[in-house]
């Protein structure tokens, strides 16, 4: 018994041999082929995934900042479209004032043209109907001239009748 | 809980089987046939628990059923190495070669052809492959087995998402290495050491693990072996010597800070140092033997406790039975616990008083 319980505290020389050239075989052997690549591969990964999440944020900034660009370059493109169309707007405003004008002008041109060609028609008509009556008249007083002087002796009397009041002093 | 189960029943198995197994080795013939009246719970306990020559696996009627282990013994009086199976010694009942295996397992010489002790031979340097070190090459195969393929896995995809195997033990090395290397050594220097605290780390929780499995290949109580952990605590000492620099011994043989009369011209803080270089280590190996073999007797203890009140009463054995397994089964599930937290003192020591021999600045 005495020995037994000694048992438990004493070492075995045997065992100390074995166990002493196992383990450092064994760790030899995993410290040449397992742990290196283990850590190895462990710290791979560790430093891949945190590269990951880096590159990852960094997409994301990028994205934001390409979102914030396109918007700035949309509120860049409206104001352009809506100089566009307020330039568009005066253009046409200009070019319809512009028409408005030239037709008018145009207008008052034709219209004044118009006026002189009546006006000119009228005075054309006016002096043909003049020359008319005066040919008429002329026409009439020959003929009332040719039926008066038909009667010689009364206006021969009427001659004389004037000459009568006409006093010469 | 049905693994622990099947774990209980095998070991109460097997300790019945030792429980004869001792009587009938160590008791006269006419003794053995009635076992029941000559329990001695220590000597069973102890049996348990220390080394033996052969593997002991289960009883069949009288007889039990054991894997032989080779002797290898190195004859110090005739300067010859003799190799020879366990089984040749007859469970201790036969001598072969001169030697004989006594009542508490040495291997002593005999005289030729009897199976008395020889006193003017010098007892053979024994080399055996003993059941604690057939327990500690079983381990050893098993990390082999288990690490080498699993290092092949990340050397093909190592950014994979672990698999099976690799997951389970992927935790495990991170937590080593992060909680024991880095945070005990340093950053930039803990690399080196690295294949030598994974080593220690995985025996360790490996050799617990199948300490708590009480039938072959488990069963050898390896961790709780003092030859076991002097070898790792010495392999602890001789690392912490080598890689030593400058400043750590200095701090030995001339502690800094220190008054002079604390060194001259009695130099009692070297030799408080001295001491306590080699008292680590010897920490460390006492630490880790008696907390695992406390957690083998406790469980032993409760075992045999089932016999010795069933030998009083028959339903009293069957009462203790049920508490004996209740209390087994917790103690079970606490050693789970104490294999992960001895193998991570022990390695977590080693590193720390590694950190200390190769810190550069104090």
């Amino acid at each position: 018994m005495g020995f037994v319980v000694l048992g438990l505290v004493s070492p075995g020389l045997g065992l100390v041999f074995w166990k002493t050239v196992a383990f450092l075989i064994v760790m030899f052997i995993l410290g040449k082929f397992a742990w290196p690549p283990i850590i190895k591969a462990l710290s791979q990964r560790e430093k891949a995934i945190e590269e990951a999440l880096r590159s990852a944020q960094m997409a994301r900034d990028e994205m934001k900042e390409l979102e914030a660009r396109n918007e700035k370059l949309m509120q860049k493109a409206k104001e352009e479209r809506d100089a566009v169309l307020t330039e568009a707007r005066k253009m046409k405003d200009k070019l319809m004032e512009e028409a408005k004008n030239s037709a008018k002008k145009e207008g008052e041109r034709i219209m004044e043209e118009t006026k002189k060609q009546i006006h000119y028609e009228r005075m054309a008509t006016i002096t043909e109907l003049k020359n008319e009556v005066a040919s008429l008249s002329i026409d009439i007083a020959e003929k009332v001239l040719q039926k008066e002087l038909e009667d010689k002796n009364k206006h021969y009397s009427l001659i004389q009748e004037q000459l009568k009041k006409v006093k010469f002093n | 809980m049905l693994l622990t189960g099947l774990l209980m029943v095998a070991s109460l198995a097997s300790l019945y089987a030792s429980n004869t197994d001792n009587l009938n080795a160590n008791k006269s013939p006419e003794k053995a046939d009635k076992p029941g009246n000559e329990l001695d719970a220590g000597k069973i306990i102890l049996g348990k628990v220390l080394d033996h020559h052969e593997w002991p696996l289960f009883k069949i009627g009288d007889d039990y059923v054991s894997i032989p282990l080779p002797i290898i013994l190195y004859d110090r009086d005739e300067g010859t190495l003799h190799m020879f199976m366990s089984s040749r010694f007859d469970h201790g009942h036969s001598s072969y070669k001169g030697f004989k295996l006594d009542e508490d397992e040495r291997i002593v010489p005999v005289r030729a052809g009897t199976m008395e002790v020889d006193p003017t031979r010098r007892a053979p340097l024994d080399f055996s492959i003993t059941m604690t070190a057939a327990g500690v090459f079983i381990t050893l195969i098993i990390m082999m087995l288990v690490f080498i393929p699993i290092a092949r896995k990340y050397k093909r995809k190592g950014n994979c998402p672990p698999k099976g195997l690799q997951a389970v033990l992927e935790p495990l090395i991170l937590f080593v290495r992060d909680n024991i290397g880095v945070a005990a050594i340093g950053k930039d220097k803990y690399e080196r050491f690295m294949p030598f605290i994974l080593t220690m780390f995985f025996f360790i929780f490996f050799a617990n693990l199948l300490g708590l499995v009480p039938i072959f290949p488990g069963g050898a109580n390896i961790t709780g072996n003092i030859s076991v952990t002097m070898v790792l605590a010495a392999m602890t000492f001789f690392t912490i010597c080598f890689s030593g620099n400058k400043q750590y011994w200095m701090h030995i043989f001339n502690p800094p800070g220190i008054p002079w009369w604390l060194k001259f011209p009695i130099p009692l803080m070297p030799i408080i140092e001295i001491v306590g270089v080699f008292i680590k280590p010897f920490v460390l190996m006492v630490r880790l033997t008696a907390n695992i073999l406390a957690g083998h007797i406790v469980i032993l203890g409760l075992l045999v406790l089932i016999f010795i009140i069933g030998n009083i009463s028959v339903t009293a054995g069957y009462g203790a039975a049920a508490m004996a397994v209740i209390f087994t089964v917790f103690i079970t599930f606490l050693k789970f616990l104490v294999a992960f937290i001895q193998a991570y003192v022990f390695t977590l020591l080693s590193a720390i008083y590694l950190g200390m021999a190769v810190d550069d600045a104090h």
